[in-house]
């Protein structure tokens, strides 16, 4: 070990500009490199034959489709009736990232600036709707908001996507709150303001970013949400991604290219949401609630 | 600092809770309680005793008739088939191409960008590009046959492996960006100063960057493999749903919304997050061998 060790003399400490040159030397980094391109053209290739199905006329046995349309489009947004469901799809976002911030940031609070009996058994609490897969407590959830007439309508449809969220918004808002001086806010005490006025005064104002990128990072994760909301919703509360899943499922019945012009339209709905989101947060954020530091 | 408004005595008991740290502010956690209470874990309980009271038999026959039909208990055999795959291969593949990419360079935000998008895709989208990409006569089998590399179109959807690319395509981004955000998090001084001691990269890697990427990883691998063993659109959209992707959630949706059979789902539903638990577990558990405290934070 030691002799191979020695017939490698140390490199310097890398710089960027050094590694950047050793990539261009190493059949291990093309490799790499390799593997990454060959993924992205993959999902280029997932992507794009969507996109180009929705357009073209009729696509069997060839490279690309016989002739260019847009009609696909016409015919989806009338036969899955898609204005209502995009209606449905901005309320149930709206309304579980308003409750879930409401609910969450109080208890974030509470969480990032308190020592208590039993806060560790509390956060275990709030992690499990997250480490769950949903549909393990999918399940039973609907059938105990079926119990109480919830499920099958649009109240069903947000209490049941509340569940991840309001543990997600926790997590995210736990760290911003912490690195927020707690001098602040005693002075804001000592000048005579309560819990209510510092909320709204003093915290809220500087945890703007951080409520922000929770809310679109909960939007992003409530538009996406399939299991959930294919379980409790009901015929006329179905966001877009469970109208595609069901419009995929009976994909005989209809057009394979209308099929696709309703995916191209949810695609371009979740890029839009992804661009915007995006300005505020870091991408790995989308994933984790990992608080990356923007790198120097 | 207690949220007690001033003028009103706090009685004995408050002031000994207090000192504990209990007093009027906790009250902000409130609605999340009831919320997390009512909605997660009250739902759950109610789920694991209705499995215990099923429709016909005894309070465990429900548990007796899964485990007794093979058709059913297969599928726990067919979850963990697709999942463990899968989610070892996202995270193997991660870790080589994010210690290459953990530096900056050109292009790094466009390719995380990049990355992201599969993610807000979602099974739905991703099955149905799959479907026309992967197809008989779709792009990928074209420029197969085109290069002569194989004589006849590929069957690539509506089996495993349409499933098994789906969790690629979502998982492997995912894991990615996770195993990226943890290895930034690890002081490059530390690699460094091995380098300086005459270590080559190999040893680097191995004896300095892996040990503490390790939790990391162990982290990283049950959140992909909750992602993966949780699959459900794109086992019955790209997978083969009466036979060899027929997976434990499937089994558990049926018997709830197409048998009606609620005690029967809530079963399979608590098997499904027993199994997963299990796994956890016990990857939880090998973590914790390793080192798992600060790793000197950002560079």
């Amino acid at each position: 070990m030691a002799t191979t060790t020695r017939a490698r003399p140390a490199r310097p400490p890398a710089t960027s500009t050094d590694r950047r040159r050793r990539i261009a030397a190493r059949p291990a980094a093309w490799l790499v490199w390799g593997v990454v391109i060959f993924f992205f053209l993959n999902l280029l290739g997932v992507v794009a034959s969507v996109l180009v199905s929705s357009f073209g006329q009729r696509w069997f046995d060839t490279w690309l489709p016989d002739g260019y349309t847009t009609s696909w489009y016409a015919r989806a947004w009338d036969e899955f009736a898609l204005l209502q469901v995009i209606v449905v799809t901005l309320e149930v976002s709206v309304l579980v990232v308003g409750l879930s911030l409401l609910i969450g940031v109080p208890a974030a609070y509470a969480l990032a600036r308190r020592s208590f009996p039993g806060k560790r058994l509390i956060f275990l609490v709030f992690l499990l709707p997250i480490l769950m897969p949903p549909i393990t407590y999918g399940i039973p959830l609907a059938t105990v908001l079926y119990k109480f007439g919830l499920a099958g309508h649009m109240s069903g449809v947000v209490l049941a996507n509340l569940v991840p969220s309001v543990p997600f918004v926790i997590l995210t808002m736990t760290p911003f709150i912490e690195q927020i001086d707690p001098r602040i806010e005693s002075a804001a005490r000592m000048c005579g303001a309560g819990l209510r006025t510092v909320f709204l005064r003093v915290l809220t104002p500087l945890l703007v970013p951080g409520i922000l990128a929770s809310a679109i990072l909960v939007l992003v994760r409530t538009v996406g949400m399939f299991e959930l909301t294919f379980l409790t919703a009901g015929p006329d509360s179905q966001t877009l991604v469970v109208a595609l899943y069901y419009s995929m499922s009976a994909s005989g019945i209809r057009a394979q290219q209308s099929v696709d012009a309703m995916a191209v339209i949810y695609t371009s709905m979740m890029l839009v949401l992804l661009v915007v989101a995006l300005r505020y947060v870091n991408p790995t954020q989308l994933v984790a609630q990992v608080k990356d530091e923007p790198e120097h | 600092m207690s949220g007690a408004g001033p003028g009103r005595p706090l009685t004995h008991w408050q002031h000994r809770l207090a000192e504990r740290g209990v007093d009027r502010q906790l009250w902000l956690l409130v609605p999340a309680l009831v919320f997390v209470v009512a909605l997660f874990l009250y739902p759950f309980f109610y789920g694991l005793t209705l499995s215990f009271q099923p429709t016909r038999g005894g309070p465990f026959s429900d548990y007796a008739r899964f485990f007794s039909d093979s058709y059913e208990r297969g599928t726990i055999w067919i979850t963990l088939r697709i999942a463990l795959p899968a989610a070892l291969l996202n995270v193997l593949a991660a870790v080589p191409i994010a210690y290459r990419m953990r530096g900056r360079f050109r292009g790094k935000r466009l390719v995380t960008t990049l990355l992201v998008v599969p993610i807000t895709l979602g099974t739905v989208l991703t099955a149905q590009g799959l479907l026309n990409f992967l197809g008989p006569t779709g792009w990928f089998n074209r420029i197969l046959l085109a290069t002569n590399l194989v004589e006849e179109p590929v069957r690539l959807t509506h089996n495993y492996w349409g499933v098994f690319f789906s969790l690629v395509i979502t998982g492997f981004p995912f894991a990615f960006l996770l195993v990226l955000s943890y290895l930034s998090g690890i002081d490059p001084t530390l690699e460094r100063a091995a380098a300086t001691l005459g270590a080559d990269w190999r040893r680097r890697f191995t004896r300095i960057t892996l040990p503490l990427l390790m939790p990391g990883l162990a982290t990283t691998f049950c959140l992909t493999f909750v992602l993966a063993f949780s699959v459900f659109p794109s086992a019955v959209l790209v997978g083969n749903p009466a036979g060899e992707t027929r997976v434990i959630s499937l089994a558990a949706y049926q018997a709830a919304y197409e048998r009606y059979d609620y005690p029967y789902a809530s079963a399979i539903a608590m098997i499904m997050g027993f199994v997963e638990l299990v796994i956890i577990a016990v990857v939880l558990a090998a973590r914790s061998r390793f080192y798992t405290g600060s790793t000197g934070g950002k560079g």
